[in-house]
């Protein structure tokens, strides 16, 4: 089954968290990046994001494997939006189970990380002037 | 002998399409250098990847007839 997936409707939060609910889990570690109203110093108004889908498909399925075998967890999913957002929305969800916490906040946190970094998605901007920037990090 | 190149975000804006066709280049740097010239792409080539086919490769990869290439511009999601 896939672990990683695109979606371009709201994320089901408590579908996902039923989904990984395990007898051998001491530990259930989430991250959700939320859409902010700033950046730069600049006020963010809404965002898109765009995927090249399936190498962020393919990509993501390798970074849920490398932290599988990379921590002693039970499993890893990752959730991530695309198209048009507001603000408050959930853009992304991490979700790592382990026997112990220890291992899932590391898994959790490497996989976000991971994410950031290498998956292809970009995220757009709309500002309250009314223009808007694609997001393309290089530092 | 073409390739098709696929734009994705600050790349599909500055080339105002999300898809071109061209001749088979001689090596995916040489496309990537000639699409700086023509898009005004700000980005050396350090800063980006690249994927044909839908797979990361590196920049001497050898280009085939009908590839799909995409230049990854720097990401941004999460």
């Amino acid at each position: 089954m896939k672990k990683f997936r695109l979606s371009s409707q709201p994320i089901d939060h408590e579908a996902l968290k039923q989904m990984m609910q395990h007898d051998q889990a001491g530990a259930f570690i989430c991250f959700e990046g939320w859409v902010r109203n700033h950046h730069a110093g600049r006020v963010v108004q809404a965002l898109g994001y765009q995927a090249y889908s399936a190498l962020a498909e393919s990509e993501g399925e390798q970074i849920l494997l490398e932290a599988r075998e990379k921590f002693e967890i039970l499993d890893a999913v990752c959730v991530h939006r695309t198209g048009d957002l507001v603000i408050g929305d959930c853009a992304v969800w991490v979700g790592v189970t382990a026997a112990h916490r220890d291992a899932a906040f590391a898994a959790c946190r490497f996989v976000i990380d991971e994410i950031k970094q290498r998956v292809p998605i970009w995220k757009k901007e709309r500002y309250e002037d009314g223009s808007s920037d694609w997001l393309h990090p290089t530092a | 002998m073409t390739v098709t190149v696929l734009y994705f975000a600050g790349f599909q804006e500055a080339a105002g399409v999300d898809s071109e066709v061209f001749d088979k280049p001689e090596s995916l740097m040489a496309l990537y250098e000639n699409l700086r010239g023509k898009y005004r792409f700000t980005f050396q080539p350090g800063h980006i990847r690249v994927a044909v086919d839908g797979v990361f490769v590196g920049w001497q990869h050898d280009i085939a007839d009908g590839s799909e290439i995409a230049f990854i511009p720097p990401v941004s999601g999460g």
